[in-house]
């Protein structure tokens, strides 16, 4: 069984303009939306407390907020959390309270003035400098990857192709980052980690591809550089589809049964892997070749002729 | 003849999968929800507490599945946490105080498993429940404390050399001592004076001629703060054995940071009060004259108090407190001229004029050491916590043999153990830098379980998917890359188990699922190049070999960059992003094994070498 069976390259390349131009305009959106929406960060970088508590009936959310209230927690987000019996509150940092005692104040307070008496499931608290050091790692370790990446790309490639890797990474995270901030899904630790993943992932699938361009500039000697590229992203297409298949398929079963505390991760992934796979055939490549990529770029080192190599090759 | 490997390959192979598994299999044996019992200080466990405890539990009708004297700690385990808890009340009513009871999850790794050093993997908070505390070390008062340390160790410095000064200040903001003296003379001669007492002083000219500015050295401010947190460390490892937690961790995290992790503990409050109670220090003569045995039928002297030692002796101790514990600024245990263990304790300036003038007249009489700690009883107050409860030891007496001074010790230490401990609890009654809670995680126990639950499901449904999507494109050989698959998922499994720091999280499942899906990645290039030999006119023995030669290259080269951000996110990341990261990590490695050496040895065993006119892909 097959996916695709081309007996021609496809034409990849020739609509490498309007692609990038709809990836400028992604980037541009997002970073709008970064602007004027900003990241809706979760707990892990903003601090602040999470409670997570279960009930044995579906919860009552306005007794919930009601006692809240009372109790002096008037800026509390009270909201459901997976199911109707389980329900998260979250309360911003404070300074007028001891931070580290509230989340345990919080579920005597409930305990005390509901009917139904409540299970502790989580409770979180982040100080304030936490989260900005978590802010400056994770920014930290990306740029630390992406330069890796890029260091590794040249030495292994060519630097065209390293800027193109490197470009369709920061495309991949810029547009993941956006949808989180349109839809304002929560950014906490895990998401972090997906993009992290993310990352990994991609550069594989961009990888792959360029393995095969540099195969095909050998191969293909009297083609254009746009085919031959074509060339390239046509053979390894199966592959493409298929690995982003697999993976799509376990990330949806992550989804739907991995519990709502891997949800963004989850998410993540999902948005990221299909923007990957189109970035690795169309920003990393088609930047290579906007570049200038030629085929003496590709060429391994002329090998170097030894003495009496030719007489031993008569014998 | 191509596509042929000799036998000994398949026995490597076949090796490692077998260790992999074994190491593995423990994880399949639920563990035992269990009680610790151990004794605290002075105290010892023995078989007859055993068979008290396990009478007590079967008079009140809890099963226990076993309860086993190891290591000086008794360990119950029970069929369910209902009875665990139940049996925990009972042990603390039947055992007292002497005794820490503390919840626990034991293995129940099989003997057989257990003898070769199998064990589960190590379950992150997230999925076993227990509470996480990120503490940081307040550097700014343990650097305070020493600036005025240093004020008034130059100001007996310099009037024990005569030079008078018309000030010697601290200036907290700017990390410094500011001394002013009367003559350009006296600058110089306070100078030299001070530096020869300590080299580690830095001497910079202040606004005017008569001033200048003290500071210390970078590495003595790096050694107070190493030193600060080393004896939160210290206090906080003493502490967290009270609360009775079976595996806790207190481990340092950067430069001022401490972890603490406590599993299974739900009681976030009480844990919390233990760690946050303040620990102290006194030294008291002891009253020789005063009649013990009156005071121990309640009769004490007006001028004394009754305390215990360690042991239980009791002991009379004057009233009148020569030196509290705030001004030790170092204890050491170390070896005298004789290597007879001893401590050596250093004072501050005023510390040192305090207990010379004490032990003046003192000399011949014994001085007992008192430590005092705060510790939540079973007694619950209104606000529902523990009652704390100031508990008072003599963890020292010792003759004076001299005027004592800044520099002192504590000789006729039984051993080198007891030296060290001494030195510990000295310290840590002189904690330096406070510390703060700036970071918690509680996990409930049923969220944990929940967690556990849900990674499995999904890594089953994702990996039956996979396998059943393999199957259907690849027919015969997508049977060889599940088996890959699972051979990989043993792997995983077994190396998380071997590795002694890898610690299973929620995340740390999201990346197994994960590189179940991206696992087939390498097993599909292979394929398709495969697939493309073939079209291309190969015979099924070329198409083998250079499908794999070919592939092998971009495999490699595709999953060290995947490697790297592994690498990166386990720097750089803390708690579950690490967690996260070493399963990515180990998944790749042996993702690349298994799909590269493992299908290799089984294609070309099926199909390698042999006249096959197609193959099955």
């Amino acid at each position: 069984m097959r996916i695709f069976s081309f007996s021609q390259p496809l034409g990849f390349m020739r609509l490498k303009w309007p692609a990038i131009a709809l990836s400028v305009l992604l980037i541009l959106g997002s970073l709008l939306s970064f602007a004027t929406k900003g990241i809706n960060w979760g707990l892990d970088f903003t601090g602040g407390t999470v409670i997570e508590i279960g009930f044995v009936q579906p919860a009552d959310l306005p007794a919930v907020r009601q006692t809240l209230t009372s109790a002096g927690y008037g800026d509390a987000v009270v909201q459901l959390f997976g199911t109707s019996r389980d329900v998260l509150i979250r309360i911003p940092l404070r300074t007028d309270v001891d931070q580290s005692t509230l989340g345990d104040n919080v579920i005597k307070a409930l305990n005390a003035s509901l009917t139904e008496p409540v299970t502790m499931r989580r409770i979180e608290f982040v100080g304030p400098s936490v989260g900005e050091e978590l802010k400056e790692d994770g920014g930290l370790a990306m740029l630390v990857a992406l330069i890796g990446i890029l260091l590794y790309v040249t030495m292994r490639f060519e630097w065209r192709l390293s800027v193109g890797a490197v470009m369709a990474l920061f495309h991949d995270v810029t547009l993941t980052m956006g949808l989180f901030s349109v839809l304002q899904l929560e950014f906490d630790l895990t998401v972090l980690a997906a993009i992290l993943a993310l990352i990994g992932y991609s550069i594989n699938d961009t990888i792959v591809v360029f393995d095969r361009i540099r195969e095909s500039f050998r191969k293909l000697r009297d083609t254009s550089v746009d085919d031959t590229i074509n060339d390239a992203i046509t053979s390894t297409l199966n592959r493409t589809v298929i690995t982003s298949l697999t993976t799509v398929l376990v990330l949806v079963v992550l989804f739907y049964m991995g519990g709502a505390l891997i949800h963004g991760f989850a998410t993540a992934l999902l948005f990221g892997i299909a923007i990957g796979t189109y970035s690795s055939i169309y920003v990393a490549s088609a930047i290579a070749e906007i570049l200038g990529i030629s085929r003496e770029d590709m060429l391994p080192p002329p090998p170097i002729e030894k003495e009496g190599e030719n007489t031993d090759a008569l014998l | 003849m191509l596509n042929q490997n000799p036998l000994w390959r398949y026995f490597v192979v076949i090796g490692m999968l077998l260790v992999a598994l074994v190491y593995a299999l423990p994880n399949l044996y639920p563990e035992d929800p269990a009680l610790n019992i151990s004794a605290t200080r002075g105290g010892t466990v023995s078989e007859l507490t055993r068979a008290q405890l396990e009478q007590s539990f079967s008079e009140a009708n809890v099963a226990a599945k076993s309860v086993a004297l190891e290591n000086g700690q008794i360990l119950a385990r029970f069929n369910s946490t209902e009875d665990q808890l139940q049996a925990r009340e009972i042990a603390s009513q039947v055992l007292g105080s002497s005794f820490v009871t503390a919840l626990n999850l034991a293995p129940a790794t099989p003997d057989w498993l257990a003898a070769i050093g199998a064990s589960p993997m190590k379950l992150g908070l997230d999925l076993r429940g227990g509470v996480h505390f990120l503490m940081a070390v307040d550097m700014k008062a343990a650097l305070d404390k020493n600036l005025n340390d240093m004020v008034q160790t130059f100001r007996t410095d310099l009037r024990e050399e005569k030079i008078r000064y018309r000030n010697v200040q601290a200036d907290l903001a700017r990390g410094l001592v500011v001394l002013s003296l009367r003559s350009v003379e006296d600058v110089a001669a306070a100078e030299a004076i001070l530096k020869n007492r300590d080299r580690e002083l830095v001497f910079t000219a202040g606004p005017d001629e008569l001033t200048v500015f003290v500071s210390i050295s970078e590495i003595r401010i790096k050694e107070i703060r190493e030193y600060a947190l080393e004896q939160n460390i210290t206090i906080i490892r003493n502490r967290v054995n009270e609360i009775g937690v079976a595996e806790p961790l207190v481990q340092r995290q950067g430069s001022d940071r401490i972890v603490v992790q406590l599993p299974g503990v739900q009681d976030t409050a009480q844990a919390k009060e233990i760690l946050g109670a303040t620990a102290s220090l006194e030294f008291r003569l002891v009253d020789e004259e005063g009649d013990l045995s009156a005071a121990l039928d309640g009769r004490v002297p007006p001028n004394a108090e009754l305390y215990k030692t360690r042991d239980g002796r009791p002991v009379l101790l004057e009233k009148r407190v020569m030196l509290t514990g705030e001004h030790i600024t170092g204890a050491s245990s170390a070896f005298d001229e004789y290597s007879r263990p001893q401590v050596s304790i250093k004072l501050d300036a005023k510390g040192g004029n305090m207990l010379s003038a004490a032990t003046r007249d003192a000399i011949g009489r014994r001085m007992a050491s008192v430590f005092i700690e705060y510790k939540p009883g079973t007694e619950i107050g209104e606000d529902g916590n523990p009652v704390l409860i100031k508990q008072q030891e003599v963890i020292n007496d010792a003759t004076i043999q001299a005027r004592l001074g800044r520099d002192f010790r504590i000789t006729g230490i039984s051993s080198p153990g007891e030296a060290q401990n001494l030195a510990t609890l000295l310290r840590a009654g002189a904690l330096i830098a406070p510390i703060q809670i700036i970071e918690e995680r509680t996990i409930g126990p049923s969220l944990g379980k929940e967690n556990i639950e849900l990674g499995t499901t999904a890594i089953q449904w994702g990996m039956v998917c996979v396998l059943i999507f393999m199957v259907i494109y690849y027919k015969a050989f997508g049977m060889v890359a599940n088996l890959a698959l699972v051979a990989n998922l043993i792997l995983i499994v077994g190396v998380m188990s071997m590795i002694p720091g890898a610690t299973l999280t929620l995340p740390g499942m999201a990346g197994i699922v994960l590189t179940v899906g991206m696992a087939v990645d390498a097993n599909v290039l292979i394929f398709e190049r495969i697939r493309e030999e073939l079209a291309d006119g190969r015979s099924v023995q070329q198409a083998i070999h250079h499908g794999y030669d070919r592939a092998f290259a971009t495999i490699a080269d595709s999953n060290i960059t995947t490697l790297l951000v592994a690498l990166i996110l386990f720097g750089i990341g803390t708690g579950p992003v690490k967690g996260f990261a070493v399963t990515l990590a180990i998944g790749i490695l042996t993702s690349i094994f298994t799909a590269v050496v493992g299908t290799r040895l089984l294609v070309n065993l099926f199909w390698g070498g042999r006249r096959v006119q197609s193959l099955p892909i």
